[in-house]
């Protein structure tokens, strides 16, 4: 059978990831004064100077460049939150839970809003650090899938960045796994011994490794 | 206001399940389509309803746009309305354009597979059938009119091939990453007789596409 290159690799290109991202409900104060907006992914508004609301990140970054509002950081964004996260991430052997597009939603802020975060420095070097030490972790924890066959895998608490740059490695991994143990490969190899780890390894390879 | 955040912490009762149906916007679903899509190695079923909806209320977002401009209505305000337009037309344009791409890489594949046939909207259809007939064309003109006569099909290696060995199929042991919306117990994962395992709600996993396949298409996990 004519076998197809898989063109699978990074399915989601970064942009896309930060499109996903934008719409995320962060929250704003404006300075002016708006009628509600009635788009299609939602209602927001009415805006009103003084009075926090709740918008995508895409328009909270819209009206922050057009000097319309200010931007209030994420409760997650704080200096001792970040602390916190960083802390258990080094302890812990798992992943410490944090918002599914932190990095993306982070990198928009710094970007468009650094006069709205206290410490900017401090957070951002945080950030830098609590994802070090998780591309750390997937690292070592990608040898196991290597040790020992896998057939699944859990990625608790993975944020969408670090899901997307892994999946080439892990998709393509995995499924190579999956086929050199397939019983028909076993089964072909007739002249090779029987001594497959199969039979007796039954217990361990059921259990999805956690990371 | 749309249902936009990720953590899904609540239980799981069928009312928890129900008002979630309910309150998810058509900007949602067209998200969870559109990801569904780039993500599956096979091409899903046509969200034909969605997909129309969809299609009016851009046609209604760009007449109110117009009228804005018209009626000089503030340019802060209109250029929002475009933006979330613009998002949503993006959306719209990468959903077909990925299913589109799939249908030119699996196009003999899909026309032989019932199945797979079923789930193209009539304009692919038409898509296909003329892609099909381009392909043949071309493969005929360039390479195949010029073999020996027991090598000339498009399909087959050989005229002693006893399938259609020449048709790429889209491989369904690609590895995914998806998250489930309910804690699925005893799950099987292929057809040997292992074990079955545990999936928890709202985390991600690395599964073979064709162990989850009915559960992609039937909505209860979702791709990422």
């Amino acid at each position: 059978m004519a076998s197809q290159a898989d063109a699978h690799a990074a399915t989601f290109s970064a942009a896309e990831l930060e499109f996903l991202a934008e719409d995320e409900l962060i929250e704003i104060v404006p300075n002016m004064r708006m009628d509600p907006l009635n788009l299609i992914c939602g209602d927001f508004g009415p805006f009103r100077p003084q009075i926090a609301t709740q918008v995508p990140v895409w328009l909270a970054v819209a009206l922050k460049r057009r000097g319309k509002c200010t931007i209030r950081p994420p409760d997650w964004m704080s200096v001792e939150k970040l602390t916190q996260v960083l802390e258990a991430e080094r302890d812990a052997e798992k992943f410490q839970p944090l918002p599914f597009h932190y990095v993306e939603i982070s990198r928009l802020l710094f970007d468009h809003a650094r006069d709205d975060i206290p410490d900017i420095y401090m957070v951002r070097s945080l950030i830098e650090d609590i994802k070090d030490v998780r591309f750390h972790k997937i690292g070592t924890g990608l040898e196991i899938i290597s040790r020992e066959r896998t057939y699944a895998l859990r990625l608790k608490n993975l944020s969408a960045m670090e899901a997307n740059i892994v999946r080439p490695f892990v998709t393509r991994a995995l499924q190579t796994f999956y086929k050199l143990s397939s019983p028909d490969m076993i089964q072909d190899s007739d002249s090779v011994s029987n001594r497959q780890p199969q039979t007796a390894n039954r217990g361990p390879r059921r259990q999805l490794k956690d990371r | 206001m749309e249902t936009g955040a990720q953590d899904g912490s609540s239980g799981y009762s069928t009312m928890d399940d129900y008002e979630s149906l309910i309150s998810t916007t058509d900007a949602e679903l067209l998200k969870r389509a559109w990801q569904n899509e780039k993500a599956a190695p096979q091409i899903l079923r046509f969200e034909a309803a969605l997909i129309q909806r969809s299609r009016e209320q851009i046609k209604l977002m760009e007449e109110t746009v117009g009228e804005f401009t018209r009626n000089g209505i503030d340019p802060l305000t209109v250029s929002l309305y475009q933006m979330d337009l613009d998002r949503t037309i993006f959306l719209l344009r990468s959903y077909l354009r990925t299913r589109l791409q799939k249908i030119e890489k699996y196009v003999f594949h899909i026309q032989k597979t019932a199945e797979l046939w079923n789930r193209l909207s009539r304009q692919e259809k038409r898509f296909a059938e003329r892609c099909i007939e381009d392909m043949e064309k071309h493969l005929d003109q360039s390479v195949l009119s010029k073999l020996p006569s027991s090598y000339k099909s498009h399909l087959k290696q050989s005229s002693s091939s006893e399938e259609d060995d020449m048709v790429p199929e889209p491989r369904l042991d690609t590895y995914v990453i998806c998250r489930s919306k309910r804690f699925l117990g005893a799950f099987q994962l292929d057809d040997s007789a292992e074990e079955p395992v545990n999936i928890e709600a709202d985390d991600l996993y690395a599964l073979p596409y064709k162990s989850i396949k009915p559960l992609v298409e039937t909505g209860q996990i979702d791709l990422v």
